[in-house]
């Protein structure tokens, strides 16, 4: 099924990871409010497609979860990242700035450079 | 290895029923409250904070789906449903299911059966490692006319240091040996292999060794490996038995390995493979003759080519050393002999003979196989008029036609699964009985094993078949006319023209591919009835043959029996106790090669006809059979002209031999034969270069008889006398009133009371050898006939069920024009006519294919021409019989029709 989510797959999936790396364990409407502040209106709606990411996620064995208790004593799942996840968040990590880099040096290029 | 975790995770939350989102459902609210709580604080209304927060979760619905996709594999969730679903519709209509069910048992049953013959011979003929690499080699003499002339020792050295083999071994065509100093003489099935044999099969002992690949012994090396039946049965699986000595022919030789369970020597026929004991000989010294170049030993050679090496590039090399050869040695190979060696695959050699007869029986089970598809693709097309309102109420519904037909299919996958699964359950539980329905001359008949291999293949059939005859179906009957389908009020819904049509031709084909092969059955029917019923030329009428085994010690003159002379006191001896055997009336003696029809190597020597050819090498050779002068009179044939031998043609007076017609017109056409004289070579023990040649001259001449093989009527022949020939293999045969059970032990009492070290064994009735002669085109033939019988049956219903469906789907038409006035009898023959018009469109088109099929099986006929009028037209019109038989059953329902009945329920 097509992901009906206006955050393109990976980079949603990516943004999890690194969060998680930041913060440590996290229920979900936690990784949702950090990505919405950070990246602006990324995740302002249809929050609720991280569900399906991050069940995916944790049958990649990227991250794991429990149920436990949050500050003010609810109950919560909280996710977080296990070591295959780390990896795999180091290596997305690497790809995404090299991709970057190439894209940034291509839009910087001026005509008499490519002559 | 992402993916594969994933994968893994989710076939388990499948596999443990883990399919509720409870736990989605407890996030969700979390996270809603949570959102709430705090756009609250960020100063909204309880109820608005509330819907803002659900509009920011996003389509729930949705949401909820993905995530179910995610926990679980939808494919297999589908597939369990559709299954379960379609278990529901079998059982619905338990009679369909049964027929459709038994009609694929059937089909995948015979054809998993034949399958597990061909994989256990024509699929692994070599039980050996890297088996592409093991050739057999074949002298030739195409310039005279002889094939597989043997091989000479000076040839084999060189074929040995040629570089194109890694070894060449030359090894006895199977023969037997004595083992004395049991209770019971016995006699065993040996070979004489060269000391390289089993390097060449790449297989080595179970215990102790096999012979050493470099021992260059030139006669026996009194070394013996023994299979591991015969350590069993008369050594009693005995653990020290490496080093025993063994009395062979009165010769002491030494147990120095035991071959593993599953060794099998190569051979075609069975007595080859049970071959027990092998020696291991340089086949130069004694009691072999001098390894001249000239002297060919009838023997076979095979060989392990070098590693890459193809047969075509082998052969190349081959012709390279065999014309530097003859080069060489101008005087060895007369250019008019045309002396070739020739490479061919062992494998070919192993099933060369069944090959033919078994593609002809997976031709006609696949057939069957193609049949039963049809029959059941037809089936389905029935049923589907019946399930139209189904269909068309899920397509109403919102149901895709992708998903229709895949849930279609997979009904029909079960079906044929289950087909599958039943015929391989059969064929498992009935194997015994079945593999006694093999002839036991079949190759590899032991590994002939119904296993995990041939069930998944049987399995692999379902499933191809399923999806190949299932495709159609289900794609025609997930395409109802739904308006005009959900319009009708009654039961059942009219069926689409595709449907129709797509039926017809599937009659159409049946009919056509039954009659192919009720042709093929018939044809191999006349030419086993023509064979059987073909006069042999001899009379097997009330003749037992027993056999025994004379020894012969490699050293010569330790041999009791070695002269015409010594040997004949013993025979004279043996036929006089044995004509006061209760019963017998008549009694006579040859050797193994003149049993008619009993004997799987014909012995064949160079004829060299005075003044005609001057060498062996030139000579055509001739099936030659040693006899004593009461065979003749005793197989009932008939002298022609001259005399027969006589007692009195013994070691000292001159050699004597009597030929058959077909010799007599082959080498003295238009000539009287009486009175020439031959000389045939390579008999045991004489010195080719003998000062004084052995000439043997023609005194008779006989009928000829079909003793080589029952479909060749003359196949030229020279018989010679016992007593001026002596021969270790000896066969007795008794005429009379015997009682088979007991004549064995009789006979073993007379022959003993001579020598008791002679054994006694194998008894059987020339009717039992002529029988037996047959077995493989008489397998073959049952076999065709019962595909064919099925066949027919499945077209008959095929074409049952295909009319049935026209009527009543012409009920109303039917009642209308009864209505209008017309006559039952018009009803009857429009019915007829529609059957007739697919018989006949069925057989014309069968009678094409027959026509292709039975040429390209020409080489399996007898007497029988591949085109027989009368053998077509009868097929035809049994089909034709059947066929309209069974259209006949419908068209007198439809005779029968209600006018006011069937115009009101519709």
């Amino acid at each position: 099924m097509p992901e009906k989510s206006d955050v393109p797959q990976g980079t949603l999936a990516l943004m999890v990871l690194k969060t998680l790396d930041l913060l440590g364990p996290l229920h979900g409407y936690g990784i949702a409010r950090r990505i919405e502040q950070i990246s602006g209106d990324l995740l302002a709606v249809n929050q609720g497609t991280l569900y399906p990411l991050l069940l995916k996620l944790e049958h990649e064995g990227a991250i794991a979860s429990d149920w436990g208790a949050s500050e003010n004593n609810r109950r919560a799942r909280f996710y977080r990242l296990t070591k295959a996840g780390r990896k795999q968040l180091q290596a997305e990590t690497g790809d995404w700035e090299r991709t970057a880099a190439i894209i940034a040096r291509f839009f910087a290029a001026k005509a008499e450079d490519l002559s | 290895m992402k993916a594969l975790r994933r994968f893994f995770a989710r076939l388990s939350n499948l596999a443990s029923g883990n399919r509720t989102d409870r736990r989605l459902l407890e996030e969700m609210e979390e996270h809603l409250a949570r959102q709430t709580a705090d756009n609250v604080r960020d100063g909204m209304s309880a109820v608005e904070a509330r819907r803002q927060a659900v509009l920011k979760f996003g389509a729930a619905a949705t949401i909820r789906e993905n995530y179910h996709a995610e926990l679980n594999l939808p494919f297999f969730e589908t597939l369990s449903q559709d299954l379960r679903y379609a278990v529901r519709m079998l059982l619905r209509s338990p009679g369909f299911s049964l027929i459709a069910i038994a009609t694929m048992a059937l089909g995948i049953g015979a054809t998993t059966a034949i399958y597990s013959v061909i994989d256990a011979t024509l699929l692994h003929p070599l039980p050996y490692p890297r088996p592409a690499e093991l050739v057999r080699i074949e002298d030739d003499l195409p310039g005279v006319d002889a094939q597989d002339v043997g091989i000479s020792v000076p040839e084999w050295r060189d074929l040995q240091s040629s570089g194109i083999f890694q070894s060449v071994s030359i090894s006895g065509h199977g023969a037997n040996v004595n083992l004395t100093g049991s209770a019971q003489p016995e006699r065993l099935s040996y070979k004489h292999v060269t000391a390289n044999y089993f390097a060449v099969f790449g297989v080595d002992a179970q215990f102790g060794r096999t012979f050493d690949p470099h021992d260059t012994t030139p006669g026996f090396n009194l070394e013996a490996v023994i299979s591991n039946g015969l350590w069993r049965r008369e050594f009693g699986a005995d653990p020290d038995i490496i080093g025993k000595a063994l009395l062979l022919d009165n010769d002491l030789y030494h147990v120095v390995g035991v071959m593993p369970n599953g060794f099998r020597d190569l051979g075609s026929t069975n007595e080859e493979g049970n071959t027990e004991i092998w020696l291991a000989a340089g086949m130069a010294g004694l009691p072999f003759p001098p390894p001249l170049r000239g002297t060919r030993l009838q023997d076979r050679v095979v060989a392990r080519l070098k590693p890459g090496l193809s047969i075509a590039t082998a052969q190349r090399h081959l012709d390279v050393l065999v014309h530097s050869l003859k080069k060489q040695y101008p005087a060895e190979y007369p250019v008019q002999a045309a002396w070739t060696v020739r490479l061919s695959p062992l494998s070919e050699t192993v099933v060369g003979s069944v090959r033919q007869s078994l593609i002809l029986l997976l031709s006609a089970v696949g057939l069957v196989l193609l049949i039963s598809c049809v029959n059941v693709a037809n089936l389905l097309l029935a049923r589907a008029s019946g399930r139209g309102r189904e269909i068309a109420v899920r397509q109403a519904l919102g149901a895709q036609r992708t998903r229709l037909v895949r849930q279609l299919l997979t009904e029909i996958l079960l079906l044929f699964l289950l087909g599958g699964i039943a015929g391989f359950t059969i064929l498992f539980c009935t194997q015994r009985f079945l593999l006694r329905l093999v002839p036991e001359s079949l190759p590899h008949l032991s590994d002939i094993a119904i296993g995990w291999g041939v069930l998944v293949f049987a399995v692999a059939v379902s499933v191809a078949a399923g999806t190949i005859f299932g495709l159609a179906p289900a794609w025609l009957m997930s395409g109802v006319d739904l308006i005009g389908t959900l319009r009708q009020e009654g039961r059942g819904s009219k069926g689409s023209p595709g449907r129709s049509r797509t039926r017809q031709i599937l009659v159409v084909s049946e009919l056509a591919l039954s009659l192919v092969l009720m042709v093929a059955a018939s044809l191999l029917l006349r030419s086993f009835w023509d064979l059987y019923k073909a006069d042999p030329g001899f009379n097997p009428d009330r003749v037992v043959a027993i056999q025994t085994w004379l020894p012969g010690p490699n050293d010569p003159s330790a041999d009791i029996y070695r002269t015409a002379t010594q040997e004949s006191v013993l025979l004279r001896e043996i036929l006089r106790r044995s004509r006061s055997l209760p019963g017998v009336e008549e009694a006579a003696i040859g050797d193994v090669p003149s049993l008619p029809l009993g004997h799987s190597q014909p012995s064949l020597q160079p004829l060299i006809r005075e003044g005609v050819e001057t060498m062996d090498n030139q000579a055509p050779v001739i099936d030659s059979p040693i006899v004593s002068p009461e065979y003749f009179h005793m197989l009932g044939m008939p002298l022609l002209r001259g005399r027969l031998f006589s007692d009195h043609d013994v070691e000292d007076t001159p050699e004597v031999a009597v030929i058959n017609q077909a010799a007599a017109r082959m080498y003295w056409p238009n000539q009287d034969p009486l009175g020439k004289r031959v000389r045939l070579h390579l008999d045991d023990r004489e010195l080719l270069n003998s000062a004084t040649p052995a000439w043997t001259t023609i005194v008779g001449v006989i009928a000829d008889a079909r003793t080589e093989s029952l479909a060749d009527a003359a196949i030229p022949q020279i018989y010679r006398s016992l007593y001026q020939h002596p021969d270790k293999s000896v066969a007795v045969f008794l005429r009379g009133q015997l009682d088979p059970s007991a004549i064995l032990g009789q006979e073993r009492n007379q022959i003993q009371s001579i020598d008791p070290q002679l054994p006694v064994f194998h008894a059987e009735t020339l009717d039992e050898m002529l029988s037996s002669s047959l077995s493989v085109r008489r397998f073959s033939m049952e076999m065709v006939a019962f595909f064919a019988a099925t066949a027919l049956l499945l077209a008959g219903l095929g074409i049952y069920g295909t009319i049935s469906y026209v009527v009543n789907e012409q009920r109303r038409e039917i009642a209308i024009r009864l209505a209008l006035g017309a006559e039952k009898g018009d009803i009857l023959r429009m019915v007829l006519r529609r059957g007739l018009g697919l018989t006949a469109a069925g057989a014309g088109l069968g009678v094409a294919s027959a026509l292709i099929v039975s040429h390209l099986m020409a080489g399996l006929l007898y007497g029988v021409s591949p085109n027989d009028l009368s053998t077509f037209a009868g097929v035809t019109l049994v089909l034709s019989f059947v066929a309209l038989a069974a259209c006949y059953i419908p068209a007198r329902r439809a005779m029968r029709v209600d006018p006011i009945v069937a115009l009101r329920e519709a």
